[in-house]
């Protein structure tokens, strides 16, 4: 059974989640990938205030297709998050509380995920038009000249996703190969 | 002299485009299909179900919002004469034409440092070859990077021989993971220089799915690396299962008698083309 999450997300709200929880994700996310990273790190570096508040904030790594008539985004599927590694701790640092992507993430990461009482996780990689459908809105809010890699706020509804990375230090890439390789063993 | 106008290539090349963008070709979905009746591990299942979901219900959006750069092979019979302009110039005009009119995603920037996005997905990566005939033969294979990214060359030694073939070929899905959106498809090169067995691999990747190698030994090879990667337990997504990757071809050509080049592309599901003859 999938929880039901509603984003932003307290620090109360992470600490129940356990990597391997399906979750239905509704709510407000920001999308930044390579270059909005990299240009929001610098803005942090220059003490400059950001477009969106990271306090508690989520990021998902996407850049969506341009939409269809009648939709607020076109394809819209995670990107590979640890392009963004060099940046999250610092961002983890500063607040950012949940994260939405693909594929396994540092150590440094792993360790600003426990340390920060945030959350990593995956959604299914090339299903961008069935994800697309649990987007109700998107209005740029940073960037545009990045074209899709501009920072969007996203309004999303029942967004499946399943947790990756936990407070306590769980990392499901891991325990779920083992535990596969178990049985496939057996 | 056969003619083909230049305005009937960019047509044709954005029509590929779009179709290679949101249809998947029929050989990948049967791979699909097969591996979640094979696949035992419930995640692994769900997973599937999904992405099935995703290319049987898309419609006009595009299966994944990575539409690529667009890899675009052509075949071009020495028997025909291109009239109008340059052939390279219609195939981008109808790269830029397909991305725009198509509302696909344009991943394109101009420079590798300087990285400002072209704005309508040029320049295409055109591979050419002269073909014996009159006809124009077009493929479009738009590439993601989230698998181009994963994907690595190796100048082997002679002495590696095929042991160290399949480590490489190993190692580079197992260093891959869930990072380029498994279940893959795997396309090895073998041979040639080093540039060249870059291309094997990338062309590797736009064969068939039912077509094995037509030598024996590299097909019985072909069988063998594709069961290995398959017992590595990364499953779809990296979340564990048998089905890691979908399809493996391997494409091979003369070598240096010091050398053994080893190159492997790696796509993910949303393995793409489309091709027309001209
Ligand atoms: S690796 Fe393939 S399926 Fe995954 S995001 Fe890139 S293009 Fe899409």
């Amino acid at each position: 059974m999938a929880i039901s999450v509603t984003l932003p997300m307290t620090k109360e709200a992470t600490t129940s989640l356990r990597a391997g929880d399906s979750v239905l994700l509704s709510g407000t996310i920001y999308t930044a990938r390579d270059a909005a990273h990299q240009r929001l790190h610098e803005m942090m570096q220059a003490g400059e205030t950001l477009p969106f508040d990271l306090d508690g904030a989520s990021i998902y790594y996407v850049g969506p297709s341009p939409a269809q008539p009648g939709m607020a985004v076109g394809s819209a599927g995670p990107t590979t998050s640890s392009r963004c590694d060099k940046y999250t701790p610092d961002m983890l640092d500063a607040g950012l509380r949940v994260m939405l992507g693909k594929g396994k993430r540092s150590d440094a990461v792993k360790q600003a995920v426990v340390r920060n009482s945030a959350v990593y996780l995956a959604a299914t990689g090339g299903a961008g038009a069935m994800l697309a459908r649990c987007i109700k809105d998107a209005e740029i809010v940073a960037f545009p000249e990045f074209g899709t890699e501009a920072v969007r706020k996203l309004t999303i509804e029942n967004f499946p996703a399943v947790v990756i990375l936990d407070i306590h230090g769980g990392d499901y890439y891991e325990t779920a190969r083992q535990s596969y390789l178990k049985t496939a063993e057996s | 002299m056969r003619e083909i106008q230049v305005s009937t290539v960019t047509d044709t090349v954005a029509r590929l485009c779009v179709q290679a963008c949101t249809v998947l070709p029929e050989d990948v979905k049967t791979r699909i299909y097969d591996s979640r009746k094979t696949e035992p591990w419930s995640t692994a299942q769900d997973i599937l179900d999904v992405i099935i979901e995703n290319f049987e219900t898309n419609g006009p959006i595009p299966l994944c919002q990575d539409t690529g750069m667009a890899c675009v092979f052509l075949e071009l019979g020495q028997e025909v004469h291109i009239t109008g302009g340059s052939l390279y110039d219609a195939v981008n005009v109808g790269v830029a034409k397909g991305y725009t009119d198509g509302l696909l995603r344009k991943s394109v920037v101009g420079d590798p440092l300087r990285r400002v996005n072209t704005n309508d997905n040029t320049p295409a990566m055109i591979y050419t070859d002269i073909v014996p005939g009159d006809r124009l033969t077009i493929t479009v294979a738009p590439k993601g990077f989230g698998s181009e990214n994963m994907s690595r060359i190796a100048m082997l030694k002679p002495a590696d021989g095929i042991d160290g073939i399949k480590k490489f070929v190993l190692e580079t899905v197992e260093n891959a993971g869930p990072n380029a959106c498994p279940p893959l498809t795997v396309g090895v090169g073998i041979g040639g220089t080093f540039d060249k067995a870059a291309l094997l691999a990338k062309k590797a990747l736009i064969r068939d799915m039912d077509a094995h190698h037509p030598d024996p030994f590299y097909a019985q090879l072909e069988t063998e690396l594709l069961d290995n990667i398959n017992r590595l337990g990364i499953g779809p997504q990296g979340l564990g299962g048998k089905t890691t990757a979908l399809w493996l071809s391997i494409e091979t050509m003369a070598t240096h008698i010091a050398g053994l080049p080893c190159a492997v592309n790696i796509n993910c599901h949303s393995t793409r083309h489309a091709k027309e003859v001209l």
